[in-house]
């Protein structure tokens, strides 16, 4: 009986394929090129990370070793870990309000201004020397424009090694990422501004709505609700799988592992150890990580009201 | 449409002239805009900071990088930069406009494909019930997940075994699937209303028209800003990993060749870093004024 009814099933899903196959038809080059290069290799770097494997070799099944190994016994596994997790809940909420804020203060502008404001936010992110600008800032030498200012204060006698010190790396990182957290998020959120129709405003300022609090909060949060979830998700994304900032300004590996995030852990294992079963276990354990911080975000957002 | 244009028309001379906010929102102070403007005016300042720094050091005479106490702003602005940047390129051994024209080719293929291919999938998955949309959907979320830098093993199999070694393909096809975009272009459509799709096919429209000539159309805004995101991932891709051949190579390979060194090339790098974001920043300017153009013109809702 349950089978015929799961081939009764499977037949009409068929036949309801077939009839919209032009749907399929336009999804195909997309998928064919998602499934050989995204699909696959993911999968494959899941079958990975139970092996030990260093590419020259044949891999090793080695069953969960690579997981107990991580959990059990890899200390800087647990520094990175703690490093990400506070890094991710700082820059992460942080990083979506501050682009949120963003995108919506510059809907209020005149058009023209608005492509202008829009520019000035996002050049962080398009020119990439950031990291340059700050290391210079913050160099260890006295031509830094921190140490010398300091020093010409009096506050410092000698220059201080701002991403040599265990304690300044994290914040300092920490700092920096804010600064560009206006990325893809803030580009998408944008796009969600722009597309709520004033003509709601006017209806709801009619409706009693006084001020601009609480049209964000009844007009605009609800209205770009599906923005909010996609930025929230590259939000995520931007946060878990950022090394960036910890390379360019601590150094790889940086001080006493002061500014280690998992993906730099990873990057370790993958790239320079080359211990790609270790590496995918790290992956792995990361996917899960993000997956579950997505679950739970997209499961706020929507309490939220979006 | 024209006669809710006509409204409009009607409508506009009685609005109050304001320096910020639209004339829609009536119940807003003035005293608001004077703090918005205030705060947007520290936020941009803090935005642009790093840019005006960057370019700063890159007409700065490379003695001035040991000045102390430092100075914020170059005494003595010069273009040596460049110039030692680009003597240095007439000395590469492939012509430096052959990488310059890899790069454009590369970016503007990957981002014309990935844009055209992703918005055709993005269309069935967020507004078709099909069997196997859904998890397809899934599937997409979960990959925005899983970093690469594990897949590369993976993937230089397939390249090899396709035999796209050392071709164009290699730098062209596999970024093209990237989900980054699709997804991005799937959520945005998510919000076309569906009675506009039902009357279309009430009207007989195939789903390629409906493709094309209504959800195109009405998802600009979002298939512009995709094509910002690509093209500028794209264009700071080093492929040297699947392509060997010198003149495949691209711009930035050349360029971390040309500023690898010891203190003589700073000046040279600083100057890199400033002309390597010309395009990008350009192509991002001419994007946004379309974007704001189709906001306005746009009128379609439910």
């Amino acid at each position: 009986m349950k089978l015929k009814n799961c081939k009764e099933r499977l037949a009409f899903n068929c036949r309801t394929a077939w009839n919209n196959r032009s749907a399929y038809v336009l999804m195909a080059p997309f998928l064919i090129i998602f499934f050989t290069f995204t699909v696959f290799p993911v999968i494959m770097t899941i079958v990975l990370s139970f092996t030990r494997y260093n590419i020259l070799q044949k891999p090793v099944f080695v069953a969960w070793d690579n997981y107990k190994e991580l959990f059990v016994n890899d200390e800087v596994f647990a520094i990175a870990l703690r490093n990400t997790v506070v890094f991710a809940l700082i820059t992460g909420p942080l990083g979506y309000f501050l682009s949120f804020f963003a995108a919506w203060l510059i809907n209020e502008f005149k058009p023209l201004l608005r492509g202008l404001l829009t520019f000035i936010f996002y050049v962080p992110t398009i020119s990439g020397t950031v990291y340059t600008i700050w290391s210079i800032i913050f160099s260890s030498d006295m031509y830094g424009y921190t140490n010398s200012f300091l020093i010409r204060l009096g506050i410092i006698n000698n220059p201080i090694e701002w991403f040599g010190t265990d304690t300044f790396i994290l914040p300092l990182i920490i700092v920096v990422q804010l600064w560009m957290s206006m990325g893809s998020g803030f580009l998408v959120m944008r796009a969600g501004t722009a597309s709520v129709d004033p003509q709601y405003y006017e209806a709801a300022a009619i409706d009693g709505v006084k001020n601009r609090f609480q049209e964000v909060i009844y007009i605009t949060v609800p209205m770009m609700a599906p923005h909010l979830i996609t930025a929230a998700v590259l939000q995520i994304t931007g946060m878990f799988a950022n090394a960036g900032a910890s390379i360019q300004l601590a150094g790889f590996p940086s001080t006493n592992y002061a500014g280690h995030l998992i993906m730099t852990h990873l990057m370790d294992y993958s790239s320079y150890r080359v211990e790609r079963g270790y590496a995918s276990a790290i992956s792995v354990v990361l996917f899960v990580l993000m997956i579950s911080i997505n679950k739970l975000s997209v499961r706020l957002l929507r309490k939220v009201g979006a | 449409m024209a006669c809710e244009a006509g409204i409009r028309k009607l409508k506009k001379p009685r609005k109050k002239v304001r320096l910020i906010g639209n004339e829609a929102q009536i119940g807003r102070k003035s005293s608001g805009d004077v703090l918005m403007l205030l705060i947007v005016g520290i936020m941009a300042a803090f935005s642009f900071f790093p840019l005006l720094m960057a370019i700063n050091m890159a007409i700065k005479p490379i003695n001035e990088l040991f000045y102390y106490p430092p100075r914020l702003f170059t005494a003595h602005p010069t273009l040596d930069n460049f110039k030692m940047l680009f003597s240095l390129m007439q000395n590469t051994r492939v012509s430096f406009l052959r990488y310059a024209f890899n790069t454009v080719f590369i970016s503007l293929a990957v981002t014309l494909g990935h844009v055209f291919i992703a918005s055709m999938a993005a269309y069935p998955l967020a507004k078709l019930k099909l069997p196997g949309i859904k998890t397809i959907n899934t599937m997409i979320v979960f990959s925005l997940m899983f970093v690469s830098a594990v897949t590369d093993v993976a993937n230089y199999l397939t390249i090899s075994w396709l035999g796209w070694l050392d071709t164009y393909f290699a730098s062209i096809i596999p970024p093209m699937g990237a989900t980054l975009g699709l997804f991005i272009m799937r959520n945005y459509m998510t919000t076309i209303p569906d009675s506009l799709l039902e009357a279309a096919r009430m009207d007989g429209c195939s789903n390629y028209r409906i493709y094309w000539q209504i959800v195109m159309p009405l998802s600009k805004p979002v298939w512009l800003t995709v094509a910002i995101l690509v093209f500028q991932q794209v264009w700071g891709v080093d492929n040297s990993g699947y392509v060997y051949r010198e003149s495949l190579k691209t711009l930035p390979y050349a360029m971390r060749q040309i500023t690898t060194g010891a203190i003589v090339r700073m000046g040279a790098s600083q100057a890199v870093g400033v002309a390597m974001m010309i395009i990008p920043a350009l192509f991002f300017i001419v994007n946004q004024t379309k974007i704001i153009n189709t906001m306005a013109t746009s009128g379609m809702r439910e």
